[in-house]
């Protein structure tokens, strides 16, 4: 989708800011044609791509935060530090409440998980960077990930008591069969919605911002331009307002629900 | 205007698609407001119950989800 098919529409496509590439070289045009068999200048599996660059960036910035902000370990802690405290006592206690005692065990998971998460969508938002969570690939594997854990954990702890979890024994007799299709539905269809709620809700948004972003110059071009060239300016702004409370809440999203699914795992009785 | 028919059915079906997460986003508006009319009431007891509310929300929008899962397969996939 290069710009040059697009010349009478947008400015630019809402979608190309997805793009993966290369980052220490250019595809030549003519060399990445799947249709005609041609795959040499494609991407490989090993190449360091855009994506790549910004997951290392989030990483590093989750240990500047959290590693070398908390070296002082003073009493009265510094700002960096107490940005940390209050991340992890955040997630501490959402992982007590919602997963229990004995949930405690995984938190150094959902932590990472949360942290990773939350960084990566806050350096999505800055301009010119690369959301990283908008990518179902990146997502499905953090979703399917917490799926595998949830379900190994399930059954070592409870054996096959874990498949109660689909036997709804509150339920009427002759309901329980129907129950446990749609108990062992909602099961596998968990890393789907899981990742998609991620993917889905940090891609929707920065599109929405490139829309609005593709309206703005409007004003050089056209005479509508006076109307449009400030609404669009301000619906941006009102947008990223969104997208920075949306960055945090699916952060939190994602982390709750994977308490929910280890409490399952831990306590599969209804 | 160019495209077959099978094409616009991919698009006029990813629109309809659209549709069903906007109604998501009815289920997801009417799970804050409850919770919200639930808490002036009680406003003590809503600190404690607002995890509840997102678990809550992030099922109602699971189905939305879904028919943005359909609507994406329609452009991308088929």
């Amino acid at each position: 989708m290069a710009t040059e098919e697009h010349s009478e529409g947008l400015a630019f496509h809402p979608m190309d800011q997805f793009k993966i590439h290369p980052l220490f070289r250019e595809i030549e045009p003519g060399t990445c044609v799947p249709d005609q068999g041609i795959t040499d200048g494609c991407l490989k599996w090993y190449e360091v791509t855009n994506a790549t660059l910004w997951m290392g960036l989030s990483i590093l910035a989750i240990i500047l935060v959290f590693v070398i902000g908390t070296r002082g370990r003073s009493i009265i802690p510094s700002r960096i530090q107490s940005i940390a405290e209050l991340a992890y006592n955040f997630v501490h206690k959402m992982v007590e409440d919602v997963a229990g005692h004995e949930g405690v065990k995984f938190f150094p998971y959902i932590f990472s998980l949360f942290c990773f998460i939350v960084f990566a969508n806050f350096l999505g938002l800055l301009p010119k960077s690369f959301a990283t969570t908008s990518h179902i690939a990146v997502t499905a594997v953090l979703a399917v990930a917490v799926f595998l854990t949830v379900t190994i954990v399930g059954f070592v702890k409870n054996g096959t008591h874990f498949l109660g979890l689909f036997w709804v024994t509150s339920a009427p007799l002759p309901l329980r069969p129907v129950l446990a299709v749609i108990e062992l539905i909602s099961y596998f269809v968990r890393p789907v919605s899981h990742s998609i709620r991620l993917a889905g809700n940090v891609m929707a948004g920065h599109a929405v911002i490139k829309v609005f972003a593709a309206f703005a110059p409007l004003i050089l071009i056209s005479g509508m331009g006076f109307l449009v060239t400030p609404l669009s300016i301000l619906a941006i702004t009102a947008m990223y307002g969104l997208e920075v409370l949306v960055a945090f809440i699916q952060a939190y999203v994602f982390t709750i629900l994977t308490c929910v699914y280890l409490k399952d795992a831990l306590h599969p009785g209804h | 205007m160019e495209g077959d028919i099978a094409q616009m059915g991919q698009f006029i079906g990813a629109g309809l698609a659209a549709i069903g997460s906007g109604t998501a986003a009815v289920g997801v508006g009417n799970v804050a407001g409850n919770f919200l009319s639930g808490a002036l009431r009680n406003p003590s007891a809503a600190a404690s119950q607002t995890a509840t509310m997102f678990i809550g929300i992030a099922f109602a929008e699971a189905l939305g989800i879904f028919a943005f899962l359909v609507a994406l397969l329609l452009m991308f996939a088929v």
